[in-house]
């Protein structure tokens, strides 16, 4: 079948991603906003279009459980979930990681109770830093389409294997239609070769996999973190090879909107990123130099981009839809790790913004900007100030 | 797939698929999967959630399994069963099983989600629950399976309560209500009822279920070389029975004439040793209740 364009959602993007990357198994719970992609994939697997075995179960937890006895006995698995769902797997996302099995999962970016709460913010998957999942933010429904692809890649790359979680907001982006190129059957199956591993229960070669250890715990673990430090490498060259055969190219950990001669640069993950530039833009426009840093990846860490940029700009913001309770935001926290090791750090604020899906608007964007220029300029600003709020706080 | 029906020792392989672990002298559980392996043979995807068994026999890399063996989250075995029997499937293998082997605590309590959906999703997959009446592995606490008056470090016996006061759950039941092609429950004290029940379950073509009592000598407080006795005696005095469900209907596989005293069931143990007569009476009445329930609904 030949690459078209169809006018999808962000969820049926993800399904029709999931078609074209022929994943054996899917195991499906649902979960608002996720639902539309897991039932357009069980309508591909009714029709025909994809040959896969679709589990119903019974809970995330065992969604992707489900997920690591396929891929345990050599399958390519697939799931989707969504911020309570995410929280109910957690378990098992480190067996999956540390098993060294490459699943891939849509994660749709939602807010987690109480208050309970619909719409889209990050808090999710952010909890899951330290589960040993590559994580991707997605800024359309054509990227997280083009990255559900790239993500088995990415994840089953020998030098890599890790899995890989897809992120995009709910809502904002699973829920809203627009036009995407929907690549070839022919030019998927050249980009993505069939899933072939010696890590698997094997009948003709029998051997035990996700087994303990004692003695050895520290070692597995210590290989595991030095493969995923392979994986920029990875995500540039798949980056790479995806934009010469399909023409379109995401820069791989981290994009870089206008920043080559910026002043100050805001910092943002996910669907914000196009509002973002849009304010960028217009703020050019005015002869004032703003940037914007996608970060695409948050595991592994685009440490020395970020070093990078913040060694050249006068004032570095963080945009985080999250926050660590009794801290700050976590992106923020993860951008100072690497930001404190310049011998001048840049001055940075934390802006934390759209929680439960609380808009950010362009105004809200710009104001931002206004408020970085004010502290390369010196002056004093609080180090978190949290965006579009119906109360006075102090900051 | 198991070819043919495995009623004896006689027909049973010299081969060992488990061996070479860690469970304590007298150990009823590691007898129940030590058996069942040699029924299901090498060509046996074998999944095992947090348990005695998989803390003995997966220390790397000391492996104690010969066939293929992996650890599942706790809660999960049912859903790892179905996930590698879909992976298989997918990929096209044949001749083969795949198997759990959950404890009590596993089965009933933490991992009955799972096991309710891998039922509902018909998946051929075997289910076996070694029920030694208790979270064994981390120290013999209660779990949904312990049976009313049993001490355990959690349900303890003393002035205001006589061990353990909740009834043992009945998964045989609660799992035959699903409408499952195959269940059964087994003991260990007659293994070769046992051996022939797993059998039966890996000729199913969808989801089986074998619920076997292993009396566990550190937990329950005998000598361990009183198992298999016990594992016996429990079936003679009543309050364990062997039976199966298939076609939607029970079967009571071994009605004893009369029963054992219950007594001496239950004073061969440390963890019945503080029970008083009216607690033993009551033991009693709920084993009457429950045997009159059988004969009047199951088949003989």
């Amino acid at each position: 079948m030949p690459g078209k364009r169809i006018f999808v959602s962000g969820d049926e993007a993800v399904a029709e991603a999931v078609r074209l990357t022929k994943p054996n198994v899917i195991s499906a719970y649902p979960i608002t906003p996720q639902t539309v992609a897991v039932e357009r994939i069980s309508d591909f697997v009714e029709d025909g279009s994809l040959k896969a075995e679709y589990i119903h179960v019974e809970s995330e937890h065992s969604a992707m459980s489900a997920a690591l006895g396929a891929a345990a006995v050599g399958a390519r698995a697939f799931t989707a979930t969504s911020s309570q769902g995410l929280l109910y797997m957690a378990e098992v996302l480190p067996y999956v990681s540390g098993a060294r099995f490459p699943i891939v999962m849509m994660n749709a970016n939602r807010t987690l109770a109480t208050p309970w709460a619909l719409l889209s913010d990050h808090r999710d998957s952010l909890s899951q830093l330290d589960s040993g999942w590559i994580q991707v933010y997605c800024e359309s429904a054509q990227e997280t389409l083009d990255m559900v692809i790239q993500a088995y890649r990415i994840a089953e790359d020998q030098a890599v294997m890790a899995p890989m979680m897809v992120n995009l907001d709910g809502f904002i982006l699973t829920h809203t239609y627009e036009m995407v190129d929907l690549p070839g059957q022919k030019e998927v199956d050249e980009f993505l070769p069939a899933y072939d591993t010696g890590n698997k229960m094997d009948l003709e070669d029998p051997r035990a996999v996700c087994y303990a250890a004692m003695n050895e715990y520290m070692e597995f673990h210590m290989k595991q973190e030095f493969d995923m430090r392979n994986a920029p490498s990875v995500i540039a060259g798949v980056d790479k090879a995806f934009g010469e055969k399909f023409g379109r190219y995401y820069s791989g950990m981290v994009e870089q909107y206008r920043c080559d001669d910026a002043d100050v640069v805001l910092v943002a993950l996910g669907s914000v990123c196009g509002t973002t530039r849009a304010v960028v833009d217009a703020m050019r426009e005015e002869g004032q130099k703003v940037g914007l840093v996608k970060l695409r990846f948050m595991r592994p860490f685009p440490r020395e981009e970020i070093m990078e940029i913040a060694g050249r700009v006068k004032a570095m913001g963080v945009l985080d839809k999250d926050i660590s309770v009794g801290y700050e935001g976590i992106v923020f926290t993860n951008i100072n790790s690497s930001v404190c090791d310049l011998s001048t750090p840049p001055p940075r604020i934390n802006f934390i913004g759209g929680l439960g899906g609380r808009n950010i608007s362009k105004e809200d964007i710009r104001h931002m900007f206004n408020q970085l220029f004010a502290i390369a300029k010196g002056e004093k600003q609080e180090k978190i100030q949290f965006i579009n709020v119906g109360c006075d706080y102090n900051g | 797939m198991a070819d043919k029906m495995i009623t004896n020792a006689r027909e049973m392989t010299n081969t060992e698929y488990l061996y070479g672990h860690r469970a304590c002298a007298g150990c009823g559980g590691s007898l129940a999967l030590r058996l069942a392996m040699k029924v299901l043979g090498p060509r046996t995807f074998v999944a095992l959630p947090a348990n005695c068994m998989s803390a003995v026999s997966f220390l790397y890399p000391q492996i104690s399994f010969t066939t293929n063996a992996m650890i599942t989250p706790f809660p999960a075995t049912g859903a790892v069963l179905s996930g590698i029997e879909a992976g298989a499937r997918a990929l096209g293998f044949e001749d083969y099983n795949v198997v759990g082997f959950a404890g009590d605590g596993g089965t009933a309590d933490i991992g009955i989600q799972a096991l309710s959906g891998a039922i509902d999703r018909g998946d051929r997959v075997i289910y076996l629950c070694y029920d030694n009446e208790a979270y064994m592995n981390t120290g013999i606490q209660k779990s949904g399976l312990t049976p009313f008056g049993s001490k355990t470090t959690t349900s303890p016996a003393g002035e205001n309560l006589p061990g353990a006061t909740g009834r043992k759950k009945d998964m045989f039941e609660i799992v035959a209500a699903h409408g499952i092609e195959y269940a059964a429950t087994a003991s260990i004290g007659y293994p070769e009822d046992y051996l022939k029940k797993v059998s039966r379950a890996a000729q199913c073509s969808t989801t089986s279920y074998i619920h076997v009592l292993s009396p566990c000598s550190t937990g329950w407080g005998f000598p361990v070389e009183h198992t298999v006795e016990l594992g016996k005696d429990a079936v003679d005095c009543g309050l364990w029975y062997l039976a199966e469900y298939e076609n939607e209907e029970f079967t009571l596989n071994r009605k004893p004439k009369e029963f054992k005293p219950i007594e001496d069931y239950l004073k061969k143990q440390a963890r019945f040793k503080h029970l008083k007569e009216k607690e033993i009476d009551f033991i009693k009445y709920n084993r009457d209740r429950k045997w009159e329930k059988i004969v009047k609904k199951w088949n003989l």
